[in-house]
């Protein structure tokens, strides 16, 4: 029975599809339709009540939120593939902290910066420069703690790549593409350096082939 | 084994208390270090190196320092899966990856709308801050679509992952806590049957009755 993943055009279904790559573990994918609304059908809102993306069906088994999924396979196939959860409780739980920090801190103003400037006429709503602007600022702060932290620590968590630094890929490939804003990544020294090492990874160019 | 854990912030910060009553629900003796966001005290170069973000909770233990309330839940679950509450984080993996999901539903959307109306109505009057009606009504708006979703999931489940209480319902005491007790919008969670009986529930365990208690001791 192949994993089924929803959505795989957008950016938080990559998160899941590049961690399944890592891990070596076989997908299929699903299309959904965000600006003719196919996330709102009755029929999607059964497995993802929230209408958001991804979502998986892996036999019988439905999971929502791609935070949630790519723990769950991280934790399922540690023993095959990249390791990306650490070796011990304290590895793990600095795992789980940068993962957290990624979903509060980082993802925000950048999802923010990505649906005004992306997706503003495409969902029918006004651009809001001051929105951006404030976006940029906000997430230009967050970068310089990851700068410091970057110069101290190969990777977020420690000296191995994890669901922490993996879980930026799809929005920061947004950011330094169709955002425009490639300068934020490459004028911070040690976060540039990182950008390259996670982006240049084979699974994430696989994703990026799969869904061109 | 027997040192305390460290957590580091006020009681009133939503996060904060998030920790706490994870920590009183597993049985993790621990002393809380206070922060005072009104002094300045968690922007301070010392508070800095342990969270350089300067937000609150850190958290100490023998082994190391975390920050982001939800991470320390899971890594205070993760380390003492026998005691307290055992089905706080599951038992096994699909368990724990339901738990999860709704973990990351609290977090990307109960959280910003819940967030945001409880500082606009509790936090910025005490602060004496404009408060901001726009945002408050879009806002509401946001958290009635969450609410009814949950209303729903709660007629199917009597907690949000299943039968039991676990660390998703858990994530969602120290917010709601503000707005059914400190403002009049209680009524957005008690219109609704099963979100109301839910509420009644998961907010009378011992482990929260003695978190708010630490919020309303004078001396913050």
């Amino acid at each position: 029975m192949v994993v089924k993943v929803y959505g795989p055009d957008y950016a938080s279904p990559k998160r899941v599809l590049v961690c399944l790559v890592e891990k070596e573990v076989e997908f299929e994918t699903v299309p959904v339709n965000l600006v003719t609304g196919e996330n709102r059908s009755p029929e999607y809102l059964k497995l993802q009540p929230f209408g958001s993306l991804p979502v998986i069906q892996d036999g019988d088994y439905t999971l929502f939120e791609s935070r949630a999924i790519i723990r769950y396979y991280a934790e399922k196939y540690k023993s095959q593939g990249t390791d990306l959860l650490g070796k011990t409780i304290e590895d793990q739980g600095l795992v789980q902290q940068w993962l957290e920090v990624e979903a509060h801190n980082f993802h925000p103003p950048l999802n923010d910066l990505v649906l005004h400037i992306m997706f503003s006429s495409v969902l029918g709503f006004t651009r809001d420069e001051q929105v951006i602007k404030e976006s940029e600022e906000k997430l230009g702060k967050v970068l310089d703690v990851y700068e410091d932290r970057l110069s101290k620590s190969r990777y977020l968590a420690g000296d191995f790549f994890s669901l922490a630094d993996l879980s930026h890929l799809p929005f920061t490939n947004y950011l330094v593409g169709p955002v425009g804003k490639e300068y934020m990544i490459k004028e911070r020294k040690h976060v540039s350096a990182w950008w390259d090492d996670i982006s240049s990874r084979p699974s994430w160019q696989k994703v990026l082939q799969l869904c061109k | 084994m027997a040192t305390p854990v460290t957590v580091y912030g006020p009681p009133l910060s939503t996060a904060v208390s998030r920790v706490l009553v994870c920590l009183l629900e597993k049985d993790v003796p621990f002393q809380l270090v206070p922060i005072s966001m009104a002094k300045g005290e968690h922007k301070k170069p010392d508070y800095l190196k342990i969270q350089p973000f300067g937000q609150v909770p850190a958290f100490q233990d023998d082994e190391i320092t975390l920050f982001e309330s939800r991470a320390i839940c899971r890594y205070i679950a993760d380390k003492y899966p026998s005691k307290g509450t055992m089905g706080l984080f599951g038992t096994n993996p699909l368990v724990k990856a339901s738990i999860d999901q709704w973990l990351e539903a609290e977090s990307q959307s109960f959280n910003p709308p819940s967030s945001i109306l409880a500082f606009q109505l509790v936090f910025a009057p005490r602060m004496k801050l404009k408060q901001d009606k726009a945002l408050i009504k879009q806002n509401e708006a946001k958290l009635v679509k969450v609410l009814d979703i949950y209303e729903n999931r709660l007629g199917e489940s009597r907690y949000l992952a299943g039968d039991e209480f676990t660390l998703a319902d858990l994530s969602h005491l120290p917010n709601t806590q503000y707005l059914v007790e400190k403002t009049n919008r209680a009524e957005l969670f008690m219109s609704r049957r099963n979100v109301g009986r839910w509420w009644d529930e998961i907010s009378s365990r011992p482990s929260w009755k003695k978190v708010v208690e630490m919020q309303n001791a004078p001396s913050q």
